[in-house]
């Protein structure tokens, strides 16, 4: 028995989120009184591989193989199956990210495992299997009973902590069988110099209250000294103001940063939707009774035009101390 | 070519979420059902697909999981544009119960695209696509931006964590749609509605399934303590309390 967690790369490296999976697991672990086995697909070198036992790993499997290059989901999804039956794998922990919803439905049917998505926290017990998550996007949450032997958890990222767990694990190379690989990845565009928006722990978001395209330098610049990413409301983006990418919201990106700075953004329930689950949120807003003011921690009501280069000047300020 | 659309009937985006039977229910009297908005997506891109006669669509069907009171909704969706639409007689248990009731379907009515939304606005599983797909031994591209076809291929736009990728697919896939896949929904024309009465709406018998999953209840999230307000004259109050009481910067 034990719990698996399947650790993405990138570029041969493992990020927050990782350890994040890591730490869950072993938690998961824990409550089942069995071991947690960390599965790496890819090229990952194997001090790398050795960070995952930091987190509660006491296994590290390790499939490198060309034909795993890039992500084929029905190949990925025939490794970790393969994997989980090797390790007699009662739970499976995934990330909520986009690779782990892409991976973890098709897991659900090839192990005929239950699927509880964008977990929170713990099960809330293992016996029966039930875990918590959000319904309603994020209006609700719901407690949930996974009845299948195998049990499949997607992690919602920022959601748990990181927690420091050294474990002794060996690396594991692991020959899986693949099958014809039916997708081809003719070309990657990453984004460069700029914060992953699901990753920050700092986001910077506006709304129509910034009135034009051309008034997001306050946006960035304020995102620069915090070392937030940007984001920003439907109505920008359907604008053509920011690209699509940047939107959070219910049809958006979900993002759960430390702190959300919304400025110019009346909080439409869409909107709250998806930075609900922010752990701190302000609001700066001219209509004081903008319902962004019942989700937000702080609030000001203001032009945010007016309050973002005075926000700026005093964040450097207290930084510089 | 024939494309089929995974459609969920979902309430309003802007419902407020209340619970019956001992929190163990959705409450949905006085709730407006909509297209799940991520399906509507998808839907509004084939039938931008299909406008073009060189990718040779002959066929845009929809499929919904669920009882009599979902028809509204599928009318809708032939209203838009879909060419007919088939509504597999059962009350939808989870995510992968609804997938086996589909795969069931296609295998034998055989589609050469699938489209899934990403994600539905009730359950938020993001499940029922890549289920479908495994079910159906097809290939899958998730967190799709951009779909066209060319040379008897779909060539996908997919986000990755940090940036996108171009990905060429062979056919049949299932392609798994979120925002971007087309730029707004499109909307019903009163022609459209007109024609959509005249649409084949096929009612087809459940298999039988068992779901791998049961909701126990529903909670409410906690209400917030009040907003902390600030003179925007006092900014400097604002940056002192995020660094000492929030602790965030």
């Amino acid at each position: 028995m034990s719990v698996l967690v399947f650790t993405e790369n990138w570029d041969g490296k493992f990020k927050k989120l990782s350890f994040e999976l890591v730490s869950y697991a072993s938690k998961i672990a824990e409550m089942l009184n069995t071991q947690t086995v960390a599965l790496s697909i890819g090229n990952v070198q194997e001090d790398e591989l050795k960070k995952l036992s930091s987190y509660g790993a006491d296994k590290i499997v390790s499939v490198n193989n060309e034909a795993l290059k890039n992500l084929d989901n029905q190949a990925y999804t025939s490794v970790i199956a393969q994997v989980a039956e090797k390790e007699g794998s009662k739970v499976v922990v995934i990330s909520h990210n986009n690779t782990g919803k892409a991976l973890a439905p098709r897991l659900s049917v090839k192990l005929k495992a239950g699927l509880g998505a964008a977990v929170t926290k713990l099960p809330v017990s293992v016996s029966p299997f039930t875990i918590y998550k959000k319904a309603f996007s994020g209006k609700a949450f719901t407690n949930v009973v996974i009845k299948s032997d195998v049990k499949i958890v997607t992690l919602a990222q920022n959601s748990f902590e990181v927690i420091e767990n050294a474990k002794n694990a060996s690396v594991e190379n692991f020959s899986a069988q693949i099958g014809e690989v039916k997708t081809v990845v003719e070309e990657v565009q990453k984004q460069t110099g700029k914060l992953i928006l699901t990753d920050a722990e700092i986001v910077v978001s506006g709304g129509r209250g910034m009135k034009a395209s051309g008034n997001w330098g306050a946006i960035e610049e304020l995102a620069q000294v915090l070392g937030a990413a940007t984001a920003c409301s439907r109505p920008v983006s359907d604008e053509g103001w920011r690209p699509h990418d940047e939107h959070t919201g219910q049809t958006g990106k979900i993002i759960a940063p430390n702190l959300y700075i919304a400025a110019g953004i009346s909080g439409a329930i869409q909107h709250l939707a998806g930075v609900s689950a922010s752990k701190c949120i302000v609001a700066i807003n001219t209509d004081k009774d903008a319902p962004i003011f019942e989700a937000a921690d702080y609030g000001i009501v203001g032009d945010a035009l007016k309050v973002l280069p005075e926000l700026i000047g005093a964040v450097k300020e207290a930084k510089a101390k | 070519m024939k494309i089929l659309i995974c459609l969920s009937n979902v309430p309003d985006t802007t419902t407020k979420a209340k619970f019956v039977n001992d929190n163990k229910a959705f409450d949905t009297t006085g709730v407006q059902w909509i297209i799940n908005p991520w399906d509507e997506l998808a839907l509004t891109r084939a039938i931008q697909l299909k406008a073009d006669a060189a990718n040779a669509i002959e066929n845009i069907t929809v499929v919904t999981v669920g009882k009599a009171d979902a028809e509204p909704t599928m009318r809708k969706a032939l209203a838009i544009g879909a060419d007919s639409a088939v509504r597999i007689d059962a009350e939808p248990k989870d995510a992968y119960y609804v997938a086996a009731q589909i795969a069931e379907y296609v295998k034998s009515n055989p589609f050469d695209i699938i489209l899934s939304g990403i994600e539905s606005s009730d359950y938020n599983g993001s499940a029922v696509g890549g289920m479908l797909a495994e079910f159906l031994n097809m290939s899958s591209v998730s967190a799709v931006s951009a779909l066209n076809i060319e040379g008897g291929k779909v060539k996908i736009t997919r986000d990755i964590d940090g940036g996108k990728e171009q990905v060429t697919a062979q056919l049949p896939v299932v392609a798994i749609v979120q925002k971007g896949i087309a730029k707004e929904p499109m909307i019903a024309a009163m022609r459209g509605i007109m024609m959509a009465r005249q649409k084949p709406l096929q009612i087809v018998a459940p298999v039988e399934v068992e779901a791998l999953t049961e909701i126990v209840n529903f909670e409410l999230p906690q209400p917030k303590p009040a907003c902390k307000m600030i003179a925007p004259e006092n900014i400097k109050e604002l940056v002192d309390l995020l660094q000492n009481e929030a602790k965030v910067i």
